[in-house]
């Protein structure tokens, strides 16, 4: 369980990054935290020619308010954004996100960028980010650009990256008032990824009805499911136990896509997937009335 | 017999080696000059090989070999027979097939060997595996147990008519006969599935023969040293003097490391022989999920027969058995499962008739448990059900049941793995019960506590579930025990060691003998030039068979020290203590000499050894019982389960474990937290996905669900203790005990969560998918 042979680099600015990607094209992947990108190569299931590793890369690692939200770089390591008390205070979905996603010692290595850019469709950071509308600043040697997470995630491991491209980035707006937010997942242990998940988020209005909602799922199609249907149900209305069953149902049945594999059917993972957007939406919108 | 040192809870002497980094494992053995080896593996599971093409592999630089089974010659063979079918059993039906060293002709499971890469690193020698070009004919593959019985079923073995590994039959009485006076006869059909024993070491080989010496030392992560010694000499045409084994520290066994003589034991010294350079070979995970045994994947028709009251008269049982691709250790894990069919029950008539079969699967030998799960679990299972048929207490029917404490010994009149007459020892059940129930607070639960939870929504269990385990058998093991000039003690035995706390353990027991600390006590486990006759770790035997032969050795030094003694100080023996390392008068604790002194004495430079007598304060002994001992533990669970997610949380776990006399009770308990997370994983998590072309879809363990600290309850453990008759220590095993029931507890203890369900649980392992298609299955049918 060796890797394939491969170039090894250390780049100490993005500059540099941005040079090596420009050469090496579709042959380079960068290293992170290497949480994922490493055992895949151990299988020699993929065998990059040239490996960009940006640990060395020195001011990454901040996180910080900007303007309505907050900003944070690229290698963020999990552990730091689950201790921070910005993200705590500032995006509590995203705190709370924080010790679901796999065990502590992949959490202390393993980086916010590196997890998005991965774009695992099981990853929580991919459908809470997508959940909380983030958005992505990406360089190459062209220049910059932002993206929004809807756009961003693309498909199976797939983003908007191009070879040359490297995150730099991640920006998650403040919710507005009124909002409530959960996400709820089910794992056969607790760091395995979720058979599936959910991530809401609820808005109300000054007449407790619904201004907005998000639902998106984990581990249900290629990349994040957004159910939008569900959420049209939601949108305008007074929350009720029965809107939230007919939106769970509408949710779990009509709108996700989940996979059949060892650990669960679809059809285990559609049930599943219905409890869950229940107990998601009732507790987004206790935490929504109560203000928080 | 009260004892000083025996029973203490004496902190584990090799920890601090171990916890620093300290302690030798293979992995950490380097030599100069030494090769690496990767294995070209087939990917199917049944496929002709039609050709192999080395020749890029051996292009890359760095690498130093490429060995296939045409290169071996006449060397090339199956592994030895380790275990014949019992010889006392009649008309027994049993196709002996071993693995080999390398794959000739045609692969019989995935992870079999084509092809050897030797080269200068471990990445050179992978990168040259992945440039070996093979050329295969799939074959379809042999998966399922009672398909592969049919007429014109694919054949894993051409050379046998039939994929029936085995068959026979063991009988008891008449259960014919019992059945027609039987008031309620039930029968189910049980599946239980395959799992890993997934030791957190893998194997690992370092092989490295001395041409000037003419010497081959091999390091293998192994249970087993001596017979892997023998072996290989057999095999290499070496004498045994030739060869040293050693296991040093082994990162678990679990049973797959016993004397399995796998593929790469045979070739691996085969090719340092041809190179004269030391080879290594460290396995890794994936290979460990092709490459090492499991165990436990059986089908069982199982009839009971009971009166109205709950007595059982009788059980039949049909059962098949999945041996995988080979089956070189013989009917080892059946024959437990049909000796522990009947649990700790005094059943008069028993009828069981054991089919075993070959399929395109990973190698079955025994793993922590060893086929005794299997015969609780249904025996268990039956009687939850038959309680609940007959309306009684299922606690009751237990009772009813057990063999009485006068009834022991209690001749099964069976035979059992050890090809000897299934007896059990000694026991004392129903007290050991009534303390489990009690831990657990069993009345209480029922009548008001699990009331109260439902009435607040939640779904809470209990199960409670006995068990015997047959343990402590033969052939035998032997140690050597010295008093050095320093004063401290030398000791060794052939077993080795893969996390038992053997060094603490039998420290303990000559510190009893000799009066010494235990820190005084040096001892060696597992290699062969320091102890060379024996057989292994396994079967729960350490503790007893090498235990006490550790005491007799250990007691025979302390006879030698006395005589010594009593000619020095000019005192009588009965008038001599040993205490601190020294010999003294019992009331002039003036007079006295030290054990070093004596040794001295003993082993004189000038003067000869007397006819009759030998140098040294040593002794060596053997000990082999003539049956085993018998254990005999409880487990009880509560358990929530949400029946929404279908997630399952154990909020409680007790166990009264009755293992004899305990040499040290952190050991006893560390075992058992040990085997009830392997029983856990049984239980919840843990199955191998074998699909329709015999394909493993967990390969790895990221799908391959071993619980973990996060996963474990606290478990709280109570030790009862009915010494063995039959051994001078009164030791019983209780290495594979922590396993044994857990599925069991946890079958009864979900049904108990679910009652409203009115669920019915014949399988294991239980996922949440699983428990939800039951459940929707309960739904459509209703």
């Amino acid at each position: 369980m060796k890797p394939a042979p491969f170039e090894y680099y250390a780049p100490t600015s993005v500059s540099e990054v941005l040079e090596l990607l420009n050469e090496h094209g579709y042959d380079a992947k960068i290293l992170a935290g290497g949480q994922s990108l490493i055992p895949m190569m151990n299988f020699r299931l993929v065998q990059p020619a040239v490996l960009v590793d940006i640990n060395k890369i020195p001011n990454l690692s901040y996180i910080k308010t900007h303007e309505n939200g907050i900003r944070l770089g690229a290698m963020v390591r999990h552990t730091q954004a689950e201790r921070d008390s910005l993200i705590k205070e500032r995006v509590p979905l995203l705190h709370e996100t924080m010790p679901q996603i796999a065990t502590i010692q992949i959490r202390n290595r393993g980086t916010i960028g590196g997890s998005l850019a991965h774009a695992d469709a099981s990853a929580e950071l991919v459908a809470v980010t997508t959940a909380l509308e983030a958005r992505f600043k990406i360089q190459n040697l062209e220049g910059e650009r932002w993206v929004p997470a809807s756009e961003f995630f693309v498909g199976l491991l797939m983003t908007s990256l191009e070879p040359e491209d490297m995150l730099v980035e991640i920006e998650i707006p403040d919710l507005p008032a009124r909002s409530g937010w959960s996400l709820k997942e089910v794992a056969r242990r607790p760091h395995d990824f979720a058979l599936i998940g959910v991530a809401a988020v609820l808005t109300l209005d000054k007449k407790d009805r619904c201004q907005s909602a998000k639902l998106v799922y984990l581990s249900a199609g290629d990349g994040p499911l957004v159910a939008e249907e569900a959420a049209v149900l939601l949108q305008g209305q007074k929350i009720s136990e029965d809107l939230i069953i007919a939106a769970a149902e509408k949710a779990a049945t009509e709108e996700i896509d989940p996979g059949n594999d060892i650990h669960a059917t679809a059809d285990f993972r559609r049930h599943l997937a219905n409890v869950l957007t229940r107990r998601a939406l009732a507790e987004a919108y206790q935490r929504a009335k109560g203000g928080k | 017999m009260t004892y000083k040192v025996i029973g203490k809870r004496v902190k584990r002497v090799e920890d601090p080696r171990l916890l620093t980094g300290q302690a030798l494992f293979v992995g950490d053995v380097s030599l100069p000059g030494m090769l690496y080896a990767a294995f070209f593996r087939s990917d199917y599971a049944h496929a002709k090989v039609i050709s192999i093409d080395i020749s890029q592999a051996l292009e890359i630089p760095g690498v130093v070999g490429v060995y296939t089974a045409e290169d071996m010659g006449d060397d090339w063979e199956p592994g030895p027979p380790l275990v014949s079918p019992p010889p006392t059993l009649e008309n027994v039906v049993f196709n002996s097939r071993r693995q080999v060293p390398l794959v000739k002709g045609k692969v019989k499971h995935a992870g079999e060997i084509i092809a050897v890469v030797i080269a200068e690193s471990r990445y050179i020698a992978e990168d040259a595996a992945e440039e070996i070009l093979v050329e295969f004919e799939p074959l379809p593959a042999v998966v399922d147990l009672e398909k592969c019985l049919e007429p014109g079923s694919v054949l894993v073995h051409d050379d046998l008519d039939t994929n029936l590994a085995a068959h026979l039959i063991q009988n008891k009485g008449d259960y014919e006969g019992a059945r027609k006076e039987a008031d309620l006869v039930i029968s189910r059909r049980f599946h239980l599935d395959r799992g890993a024993a997934a030791a957190l070491e893998n194997r690992g080989i370092v092989a490295d023969w001395d041409e000037k010496n003419q010497h081959l030392t091999v390091w293998d992560a192994t249970q087993s040293p001596i017979p892997i010694r023998n072996g290989l000499a057999a095999r290499l045409g070496l004498r045994t003097h030739q060869v040293r084994v050693v296991a040093p520290f082994v990162g678990g066994g679990f049973g797959p490391k016993i004397m399995m003589f796998y593929a790469e034991e045979m070739v691996l010294p085969w090719i340092s022989m041809k190179l004269g350079k030391p080879i290594k070979w460290i396995e890794d995970r994936r290979e460990n999920f092709y490459a090492t045994t499991q165990e436990r994947e059986q089908i069982h028709d199982v009839e009971m027969a009971l009166s109205k009251e709950g007595h059982i008269l009788g059980i039949k049982q049909k059962f098949i058995h999945d041996t995988g691709a080979f089956n070189p250790y013989g009917l080892t894990t059946p024959l437990n499962t049909q000796s522990h069919s009947m649990g700790g029950y005094d059943v008069q008539n028993y009828y069981s008739d054991l089919t075993v079969v070959f399929t395109n699967k990973t190698i079955v030998t025994p793993v922590r448990g060893a086929g005794r799960p299997q015969g609780i679990y249904i025996v268990e299972r039956m009687l939850d059900i038959a309680a609940r048929e007959l309306e009684l207490d299922p606690m009751e029917v237990r009772r009813l049941n057990f063999i009485p404490p006068d009834a022991f010994p209690y001749d099964h009149e069976i035979i059992d793995q050890a090809f000897a007459t299934l007896i059990f020892d000694s026991g004392n059940y129903e007290p050991a019960f009534d303390k489990a129930l009690e831990m657990l607070g069993y009345e209480d639960f029922i009548k008001n506590e699990q009331p109260r939870l439902r009435a607040e929504g939640k779904y809470v269990g209990i199960g409670i579930v006995p068990f015997v385990e047959t343990t402590g058998v033969g052939p035998y093991e032997g140690a050597r025990v010295s008093v050095e000039p320093s004063g401290k003690i030398s000791a060794a035995t052939g077993v080795g060691t893969q996390g038992q706390s053997h060094m603490t353990a039998f420290a303990q027991v000559i510190a009893e003998q000799l009066g010494v600390e235990v820190s005084d006590v040096s001892m060696v486990t597992g290699d062969t030039a320091e102890f060379h006759w024996g057989t292994g770790t396994f079967a729960s035997r350490g503790a007893v068979v090498a235990g006490n032969a550790v005491n007799a050795a250990a007691g025979d030094v302390r006879l030698k020290v006395l005589k010594l003694a009593s000619k020095i100080l000019e005192t009588p023996e009965e008038e001599l203590v040993l205490e601190d390392g020294m010999v003294r008068v019992a009331d002039k604790p003036d007079q006295s000499i030290s054990l070093g002194e004596l040794a001295l004495l003993a082993n004189p430079l000038r003067g000869a050894v007397e006819p009759g007598t030998e140098p040294g304060l040593e002794s060596t002994k053997y000990f082999g019982p003539a049956f085993g001992a018998t254990a005999f533990g409880v487990h009880g669970m509560i358990l929530e389960v949400d029946p929404e997610t279908m997630m399952i949380n154990i909020r409680k776990y007790i166990t009264v474990e009755d293992c004899g006399t305990m040499i040290n009770p952190l050991v006893v308990e560390g075992q058992i937290h040990g085997g009830v997370s392997m029983g856990i994983g049984n239980a919840y998590y843990e199955k191998l996905h074998y699909d329709e072309n015999a394909q493993l879809l967990n390969a790895s363990l990221a799908d391959y669900l071993i619980p973990g600290s996060t996963e474990m309850p606290h478990i709280e453990v109570h030790h009862a203790n009915t010494p063995a008759p039959n051994n001078e220590l009164g030791t019983k095993g209780v290495g594979e005990a922590g396993a044994i029931p857990v599925p069991a507890v946890f079958a009864q203890a979900l049904e108990n969560a679910l009652h409203d369900y009115d669920l019915e649980i014949l399988e294991t392992p239980l996922s949440p998918n699983r428990l939800y298609e039951l459940l929707q299955k309960k739904e459509d049918n209703s």
